[in-house]
């Protein structure tokens, strides 16, 4: 079980690295996007810029992780079927996309720094919140895009899909950053926003686990 | 007309609702006035929407286990008459609204919760709709149901208690604390002779609208559900 997790995810990160033009894709995506951003309203005050910030990872997350379910095709997944089982599959995409995502949101938060300022207060604390978005954020869109794959719809069908059901994410992640631009919560508020994030983030896993089994059988 | 009595049940509790609740005497409280009335409709199609769901979710999860389309059909059916409640609540909260907070939207924690809670609904609905083969779009829409629901219950069960809402029950609102729903112990003894039966009696006439629905779709679909 662990080991078969690990060949998918070696299988995925040499895929990665071997195809490099979807990186450097999803990498132009995330630079281009911000540009016209700085372009449209310069540099602007914390709050629009934390909104702003969550909203391309919204974005960048879709683009990224959509991939990782429509790339492979119909005769791959039953190679897939054949060699592994559907529990080792499903959660070495989670870490797959949890590791891309993570990587993704650190770098957007360079290029946002770079082109939009940086009001943050609190760097390092930011930047805690930022993993922790963008593994929550990977996480319920994994399990959406093999719910989009299994449909055969493009990303639109995930977008759909995916907006209504990670606005709770977001929006304890909006607030959550609130902290580190100097916003004073009461005590405990912050501890308890992170560990509602962390449970809603097993929740997730354990439903990925428990349900993609049946979307893998055809 | 296989074991009406519940029918019968609703049918009595709801014309209860209808003249018991605008003829009782109501204890003011706050601005509300005579406008607490609504409680009579507006919180029990909160009730009914959650339990009509949660029976989706129930067929959800049966027709994952048995593979029967009848299940698929049960579900589909439950979560349409739940999002008529969820419409309806929002409908005459909004009203209520108007005459208690000023305005019929006020970015109210609740109201967010409600409006995101139509909209992953109606993803569902069209997410059944881009699939055409039958048995597979009941398996993918029946896993994305079960997903939906434990998504959409901590955010209308717990994201409200910790924010600042109009509603009762958040944090540090009108009243405090406690739940977002509401207390029994808060509600007046005379008004509470009156909303528990009108819960009931609204929930049954969803469960009487599905079931109608229900068997309409069962007889179209006969010739799918046997082969």
């Amino acid at each position: 079980m662990k080991n078969k997790i690990v060949v998918l995810l070696k299988k995925d990160v040499l895929l990665e690295l071997r195809q490099q033009h979807t990186f450097f894709g999803i990498l132009l995506y995330i630079a281009s996007t911000i540009f016209v951003l700085y372009l449209a309203m310069g540099q602007p005050e914390s709050m629009v810029w934390n909104g702003l910030f969550w909203m391309i990872q919204l974005f960048i997350c879709i683009n990224s992780v959509a991939k990782s379910f429509l790339q492979e095709s119909k005769s791959r997944m039953l190679y897939f079927y054949s060699v592994t089982g559907p529990v080792a599959f499903i959660v070495s995409k989670l870490i797959y996309n949890a590791l891309l995502m993570l990587l993704m949101s650190v770098l957007s938060l360079v290029v946002f720094g770079i082109l939009l300022g940086t009001p943050v207060n609190k760097f390092f604390l930011f930047i805690e919140i930022v993993c922790l978005g963008g593994v929550s954020i990977s996480l319920v869109f994994t399990i959406l895009a093999a719910i989009a794959a299994k449909a055969q719809q493009n990303a639109a069908l995930m977008a759909i899909l995916g907006f209504p059901l990670i606005i709770p994410q977001l929006l304890l992640l909006v607030r959550l950053s609130k902290s580190a631009f100097g916003e004073v919560f009461r005590t405990g508020a912050i501890l308890q926003l992170t560990l509602l994030l962390l449970a809603l983030d097993i929740m997730v896993i354990a439903l990925s686990v428990i349900l993609f089994p049946f979307l893998w059988k055809e | 007309m296989r074991k009406p009595w519940w029918k019968i049940v609703a049918v009595v509790f709801l014309v209860y609702t209808f003249t018991a609740g605008f003829l009782i005497k109501v204890p003011y409280t706050g601005n509300l006035f005579e406008s607490i009335r609504n409680l009579f409709f507006h919180v029990p199609m909160w009730f009914g929407q959650i339990i009509l769901l949660g029976t989706s979710l129930v067929y959800s999860i049966l027709y994952l286990r048995r593979q029967d389309l009848k299940y698929d059909i049960y579900a589909l059916e439950f979560a349409k008459t739940g999002i008529i409640y969820g419409s309806l609540g929002l409908v005459t909260g909004a009203i209520w609204a108007t005459y208690t907070w000023g305005a019929p939207w006020s970015n109210d924690p609740k109201q967010i919760a409600v409006a995101i809670a139509l909209l992953i609904y109606l993803a569902y609905f069209v997410l059944r709709n881009s699939v055409t083969d039958i048995d597979k779009k009941a398996r993918i829409s029946s896993v994305y149901n079960i997903f939906a629901y434990f998504i959409y219950l901590p955010l209308i069960m717990i994201l409200p208690r910790l924010v600042q809402s109009l509603h009762p029950g958040g944090l540090e609102g009108a009243k405090g604390g406690g739940n977002p729903a509401l207390s029994g112990e808060d509600l007046d003894p005379v008004m509470r002779m009156v909303f528990w039966p009108a819960v009931i009696g609204w929930t049954l006439l969803g469960v009487w609208i599905t079931t109608l629905k229900i068997r309409l779709n069962l007889l179209r679909d006969k010739n799918l559900i046997n082969a």
